[in-house]
């Protein structure tokens, strides 16, 4: 993000896309061509109070756009017999592992897909890619969530249906809260090397996910951390959050976490 | 901060109204933000400040009004006022709740030139 006012969206770079700037249909950044440095210093109008302006009622969403496309989203994947799957974690949880071990427990099972969301580089869809499943990599640039508009673009170029479809979502507890992307789910990994407190600090993530898978358990013998805690934490802010215990290098857990997604998919199917 | 992504929504909306209103500018914008929601007031009233110029609301006042949160407390049958999400019943002290209202992000009025 710039210095000045924190934004970044010209930054967003889809794989097989040119660079923002070259054309790109994103018109976000209105002050970019005042030049960041003298706008701070920029003169003031001031109104005469004198002056009345006119009333306008307005009373719309101001996510309305993202909640559009989203919405689209989600009819296309449910007629498409596609289970979205909104992964949403902080940086390091284990988003990336956890997925290529399911990739590689379901190969062969389902078909699969993955848009990967990161501020920078391809490792990520790399990664993934070496399993043989098809990968999307977006890059935000500076930017800190996906948005509807950037999986829309990204999904057309996947040529996908009928299977999972997972997002996983930039690294970041707060800002992929917001913003609808047309999952069926979103589902949170919180690892134990955070605290177990992390979702009373940044409970709107937690209060928006299905499911709560707390990764990394064979690390539990080595560290204070309580389970319970965690899980308790999570129910404060979403009574209803599922929660499966997983680790990804031991295979703990993964059996159950692939029972909820059969169930989940089976789900999307059965309503496509 | 994801506010810069808000502000430039709301920019979209103003710029949509004075497509179809046709006023010259914008003085003063009033929003309604939930207080359980995930929008922090001083970082969109920041983002506003750097977003809105070059637009018709460069120079406007940002009202933002505040939603209170309210649930539905399973425990009691009734609807709480709480202050964040995970605060207990304050009736009970129970966390089965459901909540109703406080995740609003609402472009509600403009005051137009």
């Amino acid at each position: 993000m710039c210095g000045v006012c924190g934004c970044g969206d010209h930054e967003t770079r889809i794989e097989q896309e040119k660079p923002a700037g070259a054309g790109a249909p994103r018109e976000l950044h209105e002050h970019a061509a005042a030049g960041h440095a003298q706008a701070a210093a920029a003169p003031v109008v001031r109104d005469d109070p004198a002056e009345r302006g006119t009333l306008l009622k307005v009373e719309q969403d101001i996510l309305g756009r993202n909640n559009t496309i989203a919405a689209h989203n989600r009819a296309h994947f449910r007629s498409h017999g596609i289970l979205a799957l909104n992964l949403v974690s902080s940086p390091g949880a284990g988003k990336t592992t956890l997925l290529v071990e399911t990739l590689q427990r379901l190969s062969g099972e389902l078909t699969m897909a993955v848009i990967e969301g990161d501020q920078e580089t391809s490792a990520d869809a790399d990664r993934i890619r070496a399993t043989g499943v098809p990968a999307l990599q977006i890059n935000t640039g500076r930017g800190c969530h996906l948005d509807a508009e950037m999986v829309d673009t990204a999904f057309r170029r996947l040529h996908f249906h009928d299977g999972v479809l997972f997002i996983e979502n930039v690294g970041n507890l707060v800002c992929p809260a917001g913003f609808d992307l047309g999952e069926a789910h979103k589902v949170v990994i919180a690892s134990v090397t955070e605290g177990e407190d992390k979702p009373l600090k940044y409970p709107n993530l937690f209060a928006a996910s299905s499911l709560m898978l707390v990764s990394k358990v064979d690390l539990l013998p080595h560290l204070e951390f309580d389970v319970d805690t965690l899980i308790a934490n999570a129910r404060r802010v979403n009574p209803g959050i599922a929660v499966i215990q997983v680790s990804a290098r031991t295979g703990e857990g993964v059996d159950r976490w692939l029972q909820w997604l059969g169930a989940a998919h089976t789900m999307a199917a059965a309503t496509a | 901060m994801h506010e810069m992504a808000l502000c430039l929504g709301m920019i979209d909306l103003i710029r949509e109204q004075q497509t179809s209103h046709g006023f010259s500018r914008v003085r003063r914008v009033v929003v309604e933000i939930g207080a359980l929601g995930h929008v922090d007031p001083h970082a969109l009233a920041f983002a506003f400040e750097a977003g809105a110029r070059e637009s018709p609301a460069a120079d406007a006042s940002l009202e933002i009004l505040e939603v209170p949160g309210r649930a539905w407390c399973m425990d009691c049958s009734e609807s709480v006022t709480i202050g964040r999400r995970g605060d207990a019943c304050p009736n009970c002290g129970g966390y089965t709740m459901i909540v109703e209202q406080g995740e609003e992000m609402r472009l509600k009025e403009l005051e137009v030139l």
